[in-house]
């Protein structure tokens, strides 16, 4: 009986332990979504200003983790007014009928010290693909930071249709850039 | 001395006088486009002409502070050869100060110039949008003042054959 109380007593103290080091409140003035890209082999780059982020991470835990990204396409800020209006229209994300970009992780592997490799699925202007995002855990006392960058195919998404679908001006491939900052749960 | 150009400092009057047409046209009329693929080609190719545009005054400037021009006919009165003095400097002037200026509005709007997509070109100045504004409005009226001072010039050399009948034109020519 005593066994059984200490268990249940474990069992029940558990989740407290694991949530205090639990890093969930995602602090989005500390993070940042970023993409590069060539053009006319001009390397260009950006970010989208607004986003919300969901995020469980258990340094003790990895694989348990759990992240979604929502990102506001309109927020994009490519560094000239007139090429945000672009992208922002029927042939690049068409952000009237596809507001938002979402990222939902699935498996996370621990690669070692502090590298992680996050398997997810992203969706953009209603395309879904499998994507492996491999990012880095830097801990600072109550706060986490997330760095990583993947590259996906703009093509893979119909990101520039018609007279932008070929890639000789704007490059196919998109690489981007992230760093966000989560808070451990009080 | 003789009254005529060298066959270098023709063939780079000409070359530029081509190539500079072609960058004000270019100019002029890519920036009233709607954005599209054929905007950025365009964009590229004016820089990419720019840039060379630069590196042949420095090479024609070279040349002349190496090479004396011929002297204005002694006919001319004193007034129209000082005109003509500053009319050729502000040439020279504008034609260094035109290529620089897109070159700082580029840096600063953040868009590098790659030469011929191969040979980057170092940014100047860190990505500011004011400044990039600013300099697109340098880099225009720096063209309008350009266009004024060209028109005058060809209007000069026009006077001169037609009017005047001395060889300023001529001596200019392929075949003097
Ligand atoms: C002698 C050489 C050059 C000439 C004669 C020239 C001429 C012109 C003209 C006439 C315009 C149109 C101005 C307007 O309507 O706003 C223009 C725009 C422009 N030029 Fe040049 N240019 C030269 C060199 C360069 C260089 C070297 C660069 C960059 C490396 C450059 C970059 C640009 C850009 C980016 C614009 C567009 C500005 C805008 O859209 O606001 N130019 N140029």
């Amino acid at each position: 009986m005593k066994r059984f109380i200490l268990a249940l007593a474990l069992a029940a103290g558990l989740p407290f332990a694991a949530s205090a080091a639990e890093f969930n409140q995602v602090q989005t003035d500390k993070s940042a979504i970023y993409f590069t890209y060539q053009q006319m082999g001009v390397k260009m780059d950006g970010r989208f200003k607004k986003f919300a982020a969901r995020l469980n991470f258990d340094p003790a835990r990895p694989t348990e983790a759990k992240a979604t990204f929502d990102v506001d396409l309109a927020s994009v800020d490519t560094g000239a007014p007139e090429a945000d209006e672009e992208v922002a229209g029927k042939p690049w994300f068409n952000t009237k009928a596809f507001p938002t970009a979402q990222f939902v992780s699935g498996a996370v592997k621990a690669l070692g010290g502090n590298r992680y490799e996050v398997a997810g699925k992203l969706t953009i202007k209603g395309k879904t693909q499998d994507v492996v995002v491999p990012a880095t855990f830097t801990a600072q006392g109550a706060t986490g930071v997330f760095d990583g960058s993947f590259t996906i195919r703009r093509g893979d998404f119909s990101i520039g249709e018609g007279a932008w679908a070929k890639f000789d001006i704007v490059a196919n491939d998109i690489q981007i850039k992230f760093r966000i900052t989560a808070a451990s749960a009080k | 001395m003789t009254n005529t150009y060298t066959p270098t400092a023709k063939s780079l009057h000409w070359l530029m006088a081509i190539l500079l047409f072609g960058l004000l046209a270019l100019g002029f009329y890519m920036h009233d486009l709607p954005l599209s693929p054929q905007k950025l080609q365009f964009y590229s190719w004016h820089k990419w002409a720019g840039v060379t545009a630069f590196l042949l005054v420095l090479v024609r400037l070279g040349w002349r502070v190496t090479h004396v021009p011929p002297a204005l006919p002694g006919s001319m009165p004193k007034l129209m050869q000082y005109a003509a003095h500053a009319g050729h400097f502000m040439l020279y002037a504008l034609m260094l100060a035109i290529p620089l200026s897109g070159w700082l509005m580029s840096s600063a709007k953040g868009f590098q110039t790659v030469w011929f997509g191969v040979l980057p070109i170092p940014d100047l100045l860190d990505k500011n949008k004011e400044l990039g504004d600013l300099l697109a409005q340098v880099h225009k009226i720096l063209n309008l003042l350009f266009v004024a001072v060209i028109v005058s010039h060809i209007g000069a050399a026009l006077k001169h054959h037609l009017i005047d009948k001395d060889d300023i034109l001529t001596r200019m020519l392929p075949r003097h």
